[in-house]
């Protein structure tokens, strides 16, 4: 594009680079950001080598195919076995349940598809005499989208699989695990436009670290960053918005109003993590007769969470980097993922895989 | 309610349920999974420049941004699709 703001450009990429520098700590900090999206950003344009040696950035529990527990994959392949059409977003088609994926399913002879839009599996069903079962996962940005295709009263053939998702509690669940030493958090762009920063207050409040949202463009995390560590140096920590062209405090009400409407907030499980008290949702009960498990009988395979070898339960909880695993690259690369983290495209063992690590940096 | 989006030339279907701003033809907007979530302006997009700037100034950064350091113009202020 010829035209447009340049969020990144290199002279301000290096004045904000040198603000960075200017107000690098004395003593390791750690910054988590919890999206798949920063990673990529991250990532791909080489954004770890502004960071001062004291300063380490990692990706937590930002990839929501990845923190989908295998026994939500078990259930929607057992859907999809029982004979309906199995629907979700394309990167859960490979990530891993207990014994197989939602592609091995497709494989084995079930209809399985990938669709891009919660509004996709409505068609599909209005096309369809079957059963169609829309698998939903993703955070608080993707939850609306869902919620209002099941407040449109749409065609009795569809239910949906909730596995959807919320940060705050997320981050708040990550700063109490053992060797977490979370120093700041990256917040998430779009989860923001939707909960705004008033989102985060509740939930983390009281946890007295800096919490800055950052947009998706070079310059907004670079910037993120020096509010982050500005905010540290200054020993004033609180919810800052970084990316306010797209982020308010109050959030996006119709959205949220859209959440709310269909659901209720529930204790749900993150792979890698365990159970997070309210940190998921379920329908509320004018809606449960839309629940995928209500009109199937399943038979489940044991779950199977922990994958011998595979260090995404840590990578997931920004205890460790891709580079930490011994499979990385080696046993787990994207054409024969071994754990969930290489799967997902927002997973950070498949960006640092497609892009290369800090060591190449 | 539907808008036709067009995102770097590939034109879509966005709804605007999701949507809390009024839009109109030719606004952008920030689209996920294909729902409209915020509309972006012009103003926002030069506004957050300006931001990056006195950030680094009140640093102590020696920041000369002259004119050749961004155009700002109406197009996409963002990549406006693919985020968590």
């Amino acid at each position: 594009m010829s035209a447009g703001f340049h969020f990144s450009d290199p002279k301000r990429a290096r004045d904000l680079g040198d603000a960075i520098r200017i107000l690098a700590p004395p003593d390791p900090f750690k910054i988590v950001h919890v999206c798949g999206t920063h990673e990529m950003a991250i990532t791909r344009n080489g954004l770890r080598r502004f960071l001062p040696e004291t300063v380490d950035l990692l990706e937590g529990p930002g990839c929501p195919v990845c923190v989908t527990p295998a026994g939500h994959i078990d259930m929607a392949i057992a859907m999809a076995e029982a004979g309906a059409i199995v629907c979700s977003f394309g990167d859960m088609m490979r990530v891993p349940g207990s014994e197989r994926s939602l592609d091995g399913a497709r494989s084995a002879g079930c209809d399985v598809r990938t669709i891009l839009s919660a509004a996709d599996a409505v068609e599909i069903a209005a096309r369809e005499d079957r059963e169609v079962v829309f698998f939903a996962v993703g955070f608080e940005t993707t939850t609306p989208m869902t919620a209002a295709v099941f407040l449109d009263g749409p065609p009795e053939n569809l239910s949906v699989l909730v596995s959807h998702k919320q940060v705050p509690q997320a981050m708040g669940a990550l700063l109490d695990l053992p060797e977490s030493r979370i120093g700041a958090y990256l917040a998430p762009g779009h989860v923001s436009t939707i909960i705004g920063t008033a989102g985060y207050s509740s939930w983390l409040e009281d946890r007295a670290i800096p919490i800055v949202v950052g947009g998706f463009e070079p310059l907004d995390i670079l910037y993120a960053i020096a509010l982050i560590l500005r905010q540290h140096r200054d020993g004033a920590p609180e919810v800052e918005n970084g990316y306010p062209r797209a982020v308010s405090s109050e959030g996006n009400p119709a959205a949220l109003s859209l959440i709310d409407a269909v659901f209720e907030t529930a204790d749900v499980g993150w792979r890698g993590i365990g159970t997070i008290p309210n940190s998921g949702y379920r329908l509320r009960p004018e809606f449960e007769k839309y629940d995928a498990r209500m009109r199937f009988t399943l038979e489940l395979p044991e779950e199977r969470g922990e994958i011998p070898g595979c260090r995404c339960p840590e990578i997931l909880t920004a205890r460790a980097v891709p580079t930490d695993c011994p499979l990385f690259s080696t046993r787990c690369t994207p054409l024969s993922p071994v754990g969930p983290c290489m799967v997902g495209s927002e997973g950070a063992c498949s960006i640092w895989f497609r892009y290369g690590g800090r060591e190449s940096l | 309610m539907t808008a036709i989006v067009d995102y770097n030339g590939v034109r879509t279907t966005a709804r605007l349920d999701a949507l809390s701003e009024e839009v109109a033809p030719g606004d952008y907007v920030l689209i996920h999974t294909g729902f409209a979530i915020r509309r972006l302006s012009a103003q926002d997009g030069e506004e957050t420049l300006r931001l990056f700037d006195e950030l680094s100034r009140s640093i102590g950064v020696d920041s000369s941004v002259g004119d050749d350091a961004g155009e700002t113009g109406p197009t996409s202020p963002d990549n406006p699709s693919d985020a968590t």
